[in-house]
């Protein structure tokens, strides 16, 4: 029994879920037809796997949509309308795809409403998927995505939208890909892949390049026992180098074209930290600038916290610590970098008093774990030096 | 895309606006509080919102370990514990702001009277999971 392939089967969920839509079938319906046909293509497949894939989801899923608007009463009038040989199918599918990924992070959605569509309608997961990976019932995805279908209903199809809202769901789906049966991170990498692949545009490779080389220290970001490894003491042959090389070469032919935005810079941070043979080697200078660049670009506070970091290491830690004071003391992580930065200009005390403190306010469990554990070894060795 | 937790506390909390003890409600009002909750509960399920909401009873035991092939210890309760759980709900928002509206909302449930409680309700934040992306 040959293997079935998901990530294929996945892949040609937007290309399906077009035609439906083409053929005159309202989104919401059409998107649960393609569900069904997923499922069925699950079951079916690994006895008798079709010579085109693609055809024969097309076929069933609109089989689907008929049988489901079929046992619809209320909808008989529209039936039809549709029930009917279809006419022949509009040529190039590149440009449906994109269209769905507009559709599935328009700006009417709120932030989960639109990874929980864009991870079904175009990534083909479940919803029970889904659930499982935001750790939610599955009645409560259920419904948050058909309420997100609910809310788009309106929206017309051909309309090119904003490549910008897609790109901070991706992103959103990439960093928050939390550990569970599917693997986000993956699913947020491909994603970006396809929506590349179909529109030519600078940020789309920067976000791509992003998610690449952040992707490939994973092996290195994680300790056996799941606590997390700062980037300056992962090993760094454990990295994955065919990622980032693929990553640096999208990213230099996306910055060729002379188009900065966010997610190219960011980019390019992690491509010299991809770059460093060792932690010490790493080119903190020209990372400064790509900070300044960055801050030029978004008003995102986070970019000047990440900044004080960077010019703690290139100009030293009264450097960073100044660059520090000029900001929000509020901002997450806040106190954690100024904890480092006192650490790195010797005022040990200060240091060990405020990793505590940032671990206080840390807002996941692994940082909280790594702050607590700074403070503890500097106060073992401020008590060791007092002589206890 | 963010947790929490929406706590209600026996006692502990901050006294109510409506603060008449439950057993002093006529059985029509308890109804209507019940079925207020069970409402708020549907409804953040249609929104997508709802993860999980329990009651918990007041009497319970304290209980910690006593050493190796030793059965536990329990004890109390103590009536001097000043913090006493009632139960909660968790909530999966898009922001702490969303969270705090929901808090609002479950707080207005009513009382005796038939008018909201304005009882407190803690809103604690989950700790997530870390960011991929942390530079």
């Amino acid at each position: 029994m040959p293997q079935m392939d998901e990530a294929l089967l996945r892949s040609l969920t937007p290309n399906v879920l077009a035609v439906l839509v083409r053929r005159g079938a309202d989104f919401a319906a059409a998107e649960d037809a393609v569900q069904d046909a997923l499922v069925e293509a699950v079951r079916v497949w690994p006895a008798d796997p079709p010579r085109d894939a693609k055809g024969w989801l097309i076929t069933v899923a609109w089989r689907k949509f008929l049988d489901a608007t079929r046992a619809d009463a209320a909808r008989r009038r529209r039936e039809e309308s549709v029930d009917e040989e279809p006419a022949p199918e509009p040529a190039p599918a590149a440009d449906d795809t994109l269209q769905l990924y507009f559709l599935c992070a328009h700006p009417s959605l709120t932030p989960s409403s639109a990874v929980a569509l864009t991870l079904r309608a175009v990534g083909g997961l479940t919803t029970r998927q889904i659930a499982q990976a935001y750790l939610v019932p599955e009645a409560t995805m259920a419904q948050r995505i058909s309420r997100a279908k609910r809310t788009v209903s309106g929206v017309r199809f051909d309309r090119p939208g904003d490549v910008a809202t897609v790109l901070r769901v991706l992103y959103l789906v990439f960093n928050e890909g939390y550990s569970g049966d599917v693997d986000l991170a993956a699913e947020a990498i491909r994603l970006t892949r396809q929506l590349a692949s179909a529109i030519d545009h600078p940020e789309v490779a920067g976000l791509l390049a992003l998610m690449l080389l952040h992707h490939a220290r994973r092996a290195a970001r994680t300790a056996p026992d799941g606590s997390l490894v700062p980037l300056a003491e992962q090993d760094r042959g454990r990295w994955d180098t065919k990622a980032i090389a693929e990553g640096v070469e999208i990213l230099q032919a996306a910055l060729a074209r002379d188009q900065l935005g966010e997610f190219q810079a960011q980019a390019a941070i992690a491509a010299l930290h991809a770059d460093a043979p060792t932690a010490g080697e790493t080119d903190w200078v020209q990372i400064v600038e790509w900070y300044d660049e960055l801050a030029r670009l978004t008003d995102n506070p986070v970019v000047r916290l990440n900044r004080a970091v960077a010019v703690g290491e290139a100009d030293g830690p009264r450097a960073g610590l100044a660059a520090l004071a000029a900001l929000d003391d509020s901002l997450p992580r806040h106190t954690a970098v100024a904890a480092y930065l006192h650490e790195r200009d010797g005022d040990l005390t200060t240091a060990a008093r405020l990793y505590a403190e940032a671990a206080q306010k840390a807002s996941n469990l692994s940082e909280r774990n790594h702050l607590t554990r700074q403070a503890a070894r500097l106060n073992a060795d401020l008590n060791a030096r007092r002589g206890r | 895309m963010a947790k929490y937790l929406l706590l209600k506390h026996y006692r502990g909390a901050p006294a109510p606006a409506n603060d008449v003890p439950m057993d002093q409600w006529t059985p029509e009002e308890i109804s209507a509080h019940v079925q207020y909750m069970q409402d708020f509960a549907d409804r953040l399920e249609k929104t997508g919102e709802f993860v999980d909401g329990q009651a918990l009873a007041p009497e319970g035991a304290w209980v910690r370990y006593d050493g190796e092939g030793r059965p536990p210890v329990t004890d109390g309760p103590f009536a001097e514990t000043k913090d006493l759980i009632a139960g909660w709900m968790v909530i999966d928002v898009d922001s702490y702001d969303r969270a705090v509206e929901l808090a609002g909302e479950l707080s207005a449930a009513p009382g005796a009277g038939g008018t909201p409680i304005h009882e407190w309700l803690e809103v604690r934040p989950f700790l997530a999971e870390p960011p991929t992306i942390t530079e």
